[in-house]
């Protein structure tokens, strides 16, 4: 789904929730080659030049998430809970743990052992990182999410990374595992669900909705 | 006047940097209208104003990181002094009925919850005489507050909110509150008389808020937030020396011959290329020699296999204004010493306008770093992940130095080589060095 019809459906669905209109919910799903800015992001991270994101064909939207610049792409799972937590935790930090917990559990189920980096808020794998997180909150309704790399392409990760400084990104496939975006995200979604406390009924392979 | 205060976002959650103000001082705004953004743990979180009124004054900058329940902010809630009264009426109806309402209910609710208990709590405490004055007062800093600290507060009458906390997460301890005491007892001014005015008329009650913080005056420090780029640099360096044993050899190179063939053909390039000539090429060059003849200074660990590169990809390493990059000379041992010139002043140019390409920073197998031109003699430069080694050049001297029992005035330049121990032994190291420096010493090649 393209980045700026998703972040509509974002906005509108955190829009009802903060009415308390519609149940928290987990929007899972897939993004063409895109590379965000958080609102703390700093554009010198972004190492490309428009013209060479054009040419690659690569969209740049800033956003108002936390966190820095960011890609994504197909073959990776994008994540977007948007959960009123004050029906489950006023907790931020407990928030993002437990999203990251969720992407742990997830890839333990494919014989990956994953883990946190104190302070580099994710999931890493070793020092690579294999799914990141960035959030918005408003009202204690989040919004944005989380990105786990299944088979992206790394080499797009370059264009955000400046010379190699910072630590090297990796994937499911990178690290042996053959699964599909839409498979990952059917067991994500189990797996938010029992750490969230919920139930999810699938609404489409791509879309699932959380009922309380 | 309501204070504004960096909210709890969460039990383990004791600061908050404040990302963004979304109004200006002198603005008006609405109760629950989103007042600023604050970042906390990859989070970014709109916080809505605590009251109506008039944005008079922010108290915390853009990029900078406070406790919770740092007041960051005042809302003036009444235009001017008559007004005042008014405000004060409605503050703590706007602010009481939030926390009676059932949890269960009230998605109007704000987001910052932290600072409301509180407010209730001193109201509640206080009983009913100088209500008037109540609102004015600046709501107690939230969250955890001692009992011995509230008791303190209440028989000295003390406004917590303007006692700097120097606990944990601005946590208010009791000397905080006996420190607070001994400094208002000296100007015998209106805080301590404070305990009067309350039923007093309007101008009275507009005391208070005048009177200012003494404000951090004569900061000792200056926090600025690191930029992204430092941010990247720090988390790398950590990295490449925890993942890699470093060892640093230094070899001394007699650049004479080098120095000789700069001078004859520097502003012949000057002329001709519109570039200087500098020793970097040379070493480089040499460099590359080496590197072909000893494979393993060109390679990279993954896990328990060695990968040998087959290209010879240098990077460089270019100092910007406040950060570091390292663009790469592709090919460099199929450069002459012009190409790699060439090369050098086309990348690091390119550097400091930002302009390099993303492959031009990728797929480094060795880097130079050349300090010398700062004027340094030596330095342990930190390995350049994933590579496995690093020279260091320092700055070329004449230096006097004995060659055959005579004294001779040579160019002498220090090179460093750090290494990765884990796939570099001393001895290759030195054998690669001890090459890099045969090949300066004995420059032949023609430079054009």
């Amino acid at each position: 789904m393209d980045y700026g019809l998703a972040l509509e459906l974002q906005q509108q669905i955190s829009a009802d929730r903060k009415q308390g209109l519609v149940p928290d919910h987990l929007l899972l799903l897939e993004h063409p080659h895109v590379i965000t800015l958080g609102r703390n992001g700093h554009m010198e991270n972004l190492l490309a030049s428009d013209e060479i994101l054009s040419r690659a064909g690569i969209a740049f939207y800033p956003t108002d998430r936390g966190g820095d610049v960011t890609y994504h792409g197909p073959g990776q799972l994008v994540g977007y809970p948007i959960l009123d937590l004050r029906e489950w935790q006023r907790d931020v930090g407990a928030y993002v743990r437990a999203v990251e917990q969720a992407i742990i559990d997830t890839l333990a189920d494919y014989g990956i052992a994953a883990g946190r980096i104190p302070k580099l808020t994710g999931v890493w794998v070793e020092d690579r990182k294999i799914a990141a997180i960035g959030v918005h909150l408003s009202r204690w309704v989040t919004s944005h999410g989380f990105a786990l790399n299944v088979s992206t392409d790394l080499t797009y990760f370059q264009y955000i990374v400046p010379c190699g400084l910072t630590r090297p990104v990796t994937s499911m496939a990178a690290l042996g595992v053959r699964a599909s975006v839409d498979e990952v995200g059917r067991r994500l979604a189990a797996h938010f669900g029992r750490i969230f406390d919920c139930e999810m009924p699938i609404e489409t392979p791509v879309l699932a909705e959380r009922e309380n | 006047m309501t204070d504004v205060v960096m909210p709890q976002m969460g039990e383990s959650i004791v600061e908050g940097t404040l990302t963004k103000w979304l109004k200006k001082p002198g603005d008006r705004i609405e109760r629950d209208e989103p007042l600023f953004e604050i970042s906390t743990d990859k989070v970014d979180t709109e916080i809505p104003a605590p009251a109506a009124g008039t944005l008079s004054e922010i108290l915390v900058q853009e990029g900078q990181t406070v406790g919770i329940n740092t007041i960051v902010a005042r809302i003036d809630e009444g235009g001017g002094a008559a007004a005042a009264p008014a405000a004060k009426a409605a503050e703590p109806a706007a602010a009481a009925p939030a926390k009676p309402a059932v949890p269960t209910a009230a998605p109007e609710t704000p987001p910052e919850e932290p600072p409301q208990p509180t407010p209730s709590l001193e109201q509640a405490d206080e009983p009913v005489p100088d209500k008037p004055a109540e609102p004015d007062k600046p709501a107690e800093p939230a969250g955890p507050l001692s009992p011995l600290v509230r008791k303190m507060a209440r028989e000295n009458n003390i406004d917590l909110s303007r006692v700097k906390g120097t606990g944990a997460g601005g946590r208010i301890t009791k000397q905080d509150v006996e420190a607070h005491l001994a400094q208002a007892a000296k100007p015998a001014a209106p805080q301590p008389a404070a305990p009067a005015p309350p039923p007093a008329a309007p101008a009275a009650a507009a005391q208070p808020a005048a009177a200012p913080l003494p404000p951090a005056a004569q900061a000792k420090t200056r926090i600025e937030p690191m930029s992204a780029m430092r941010i990247k640099i720090a988390e790398h360096m950590v990295m490449s020396k925890r993942t890699s044993p470093h060892v640093t050899t230094i070899h001394r190179v007699d650049m004479t011959t080098v120095a000789r063939m700069r001078e004859i053909h520097k502003t012949v390039f000057q002329a001709n290329y519109g570039f200087g000539l500098t020793y970097l090429p040379f070493i480089t060059s040499a460099a590359a020699v080496a590197l072909r003849q000893f494979p393993l200074l060109n390679a990279s660990l993954d896990n328990n296999n060695i990968i040998y590169h087959n290209e010879i990809n240098i990077g460089i390493a270019v100092a910007l204004e406040n950060g570091l990059i390292v663009p790469v000379i592709r090919g460099a041992d199929e450069k002459n010493v012009l190409g790699l010139q060439r090369a050098i002043v086309d990348l690091a140019a390119r550097a400091r306008s930002r302009q390099l390409k993303p492959d031009e920073v990728a797929g480094g197998t060795f880097s130079i770093t050349n300090f010398g031109s700062f004027g340094s003699l030596i330095g342990t430069p930190v390995i350049n992940q994933p590579q496995a080694a690093i020279m260091g050049v320092g700055t070329v001297d004449k230096t006097p130095v004995v060659i055959d029992d005579a004294i001779a005035i040579r160019s002498i330049c220090h090179l460093s080589l750090s290494f990765d121990h884990r796939l570099i032994d001393g001895a290759v190291a030195d054998q690669f060095m001890t090459k890099v420096k045969q090949v300066l010493e004995n420059w032949s090649e023609e430079v054009r």
